[in-house]
């Protein structure tokens, strides 16, 4: 368990892998070990390397939290969309043709002026992956894991975001194969705009529950 | 089982610190060990709840010095070894001694969309009426099993209330293993967070799981 993975933890080496490379074809330990396991699955005949690149594709590339931002706008602007996601989320989801995997079992669940909802796997890292992408490493990681659950407004000030006392909070376990989003607050002064412009102010930490939309005056700042 | 991976309501890791801009992956051996995974997953040697299982056998003090990605290479090794597909000395050399076992379906290029896109629902027929109702109060039992559960330890002995009732899912405590899918009713519980965390529990949150018929017990309101 020494560090043969500095990549990933919560304090975020980000310039690990720029050492790694300095020294052209050399391999860090950790490269060496995910380079044979890969030549002998595909050698056995187990895995096909094209659908491997095509995979890291589509999830770098293809799914990812712009698609729960139009969940999202289209539920601000349309009432009986707003309606239908709340009662069944995986069908109303699946009209924007979005869905698929991580995402087969949706829930929605909407902020109000009452309630602030937060989203966490306490167990592992399950996410939804079709509105939301490949989630974040602080997500995946022990101290989001692990306050998440008990101290949710702690956690929030470490977004920056501060709710008042009043505000109920609602923090949703993924410990099953259910998989949530949060449809946060419309903001104000967006009376008007198109589903595209109201898209672009969807974060997707709002989606998770430790963020909140951008607003119309930090978008024209 | 009582391992590391069991995070909700442990003190000590400090802040959450999210990045700014954060990409997909912060490393192409992460890129490659995500695939694999999902690719390994696809043959149909295991299942999730086996790979689940793998991970959080990692002895703790591994499991929490490791990063998100080489937990799943480490699982994925130790799944690949133990179901005969490759010996750890053909995974540490890369070097095939012979040729590989057959296994269910591989995942080509051509039809990872498609097959992703449709997704893998883990809900089934039930095998009887739900025992519980929305508003029920009940119990989440006491069990600490050697095997893998998703009845995280911060709700066990503690009473909540039944939210909704999803319909019957398959039980990741027998999938795991390969004992059989097993469908039980799942259903959303929800917990005062007095309940679970006592005089430190803020008056105003609830903490909402999703647990299996088999995880709860009656209680009268």
């Amino acid at each position: 368990m020494a560090h043969d993975d500095h990549h990933g933890h919560p304090h975020g080496h980000a310039h690990g892998h720029a050492h790694d490379h300095a020294h052209g074809s050399e391999l860090s330990p950790i490269e060496a070990r995910v380079r044979a396991l890969e030549s002998i699955l595909v050698e056995k005949g187990y895995v096909d390397p094209a659908a491997l690149d095509a995979l890291v594709e589509m999830y770098e590339t293809k799914v990812g939290p712009h698609n729960g931002a139009r969940v999202v706008a289209r539920a601000w602007t349309d009432p009986d969309y707003r309606a239908r996601l709340l009662a069944d989320a995986t069908p109303a989801i699946a009209e924007l043709d979005i869905g698929g995997r991580g995402g087969e079992h949706m829930v929605v669940v909407a902020n109000t002026p009452d309630t602030h909802n937060l989203v966490v796997c306490t167990l592992c890292s399950c996410y939804p992956w079709p509105v939301l992408g490949l989630p974040p490493v602080w997500y995946k990681a022990p101290p989001y894991r692990a306050r998440a659950v008990s101290d949710p407004r702690g956690v929030l000030a470490e977004f920056g975001v501060s709710l008042p006392e009043a505000t109920r909070i609602a923090v949703w376990d993924s410990t099953a194969e259910t998989r949530y989003m949060v449809l946060p607050m419309r903001p104000a002064g967006t009376e008007g705009w198109d589903e595209a412009a109201l898209a672009a102010l969807v974060t997707r930490d709002a989606m998770i529950g430790t963020g909140l939309p951008r607003t119309p005056d930090a978008v024209a700042a | 089982m009582n391992g590391a991976q069991d995070l909700g309501g442990m003190h000590g890791f400090g802040p959450v610190r999210p990045e700014a801009d954060e990409p997909v992956f912060h490393a192409d051996w992460e890129r490659r060990v995500f695939a694999l995974a999902l690719a390994m997953g696809f043959t149909g040697t295991w299942n999730l709840d086996g790979s689940r299982a793998a991970r959080e056998s990692l002895p703790p003090a591994e499991y929490l010095a490791s990063s998100y990605y080489a937990i799943w290479l480490k699982a994925l090794e130790a799944q690949v070894a133990q179901h005969g597909l490759a010996t750890p000395e053909e995974m540490q050399s890369g070097v095939s001694s012979g040729p590989g076992k057959a296994v269910a379906r591989i995942l080509t290029a051509d039809i990872l969309e498609p097959r992703f896109r449709a997704g893998f629902p883990s809900d089934r027929p039930a095998q009887g009426p739900a025992r519980f109702a929305i508003g029920d109060t009940v119990r989440a039992r006491n069990l600490h099993p050697r095997g893998h559960t998703r009845l995280p330890r911060y709700v066990r002995g503690r009473v909540g209330r039944v939210e909704h009732v999803h319909g019957a899912f398959v039980l990741p405590d027998t999938n795991a293993t390969g004992a059989g899918e097993n469908p039980h009713w799942l259903y959303t519980v929800g917990f005062s967070a007095t309940e679970l965390w006592g005089p430190d529990g803020d008056p105003n949150q609830r903490v909402m799981v999703e647990a299996f018929e088999p995880y709860l017990d009656p209680e009268a309101a």
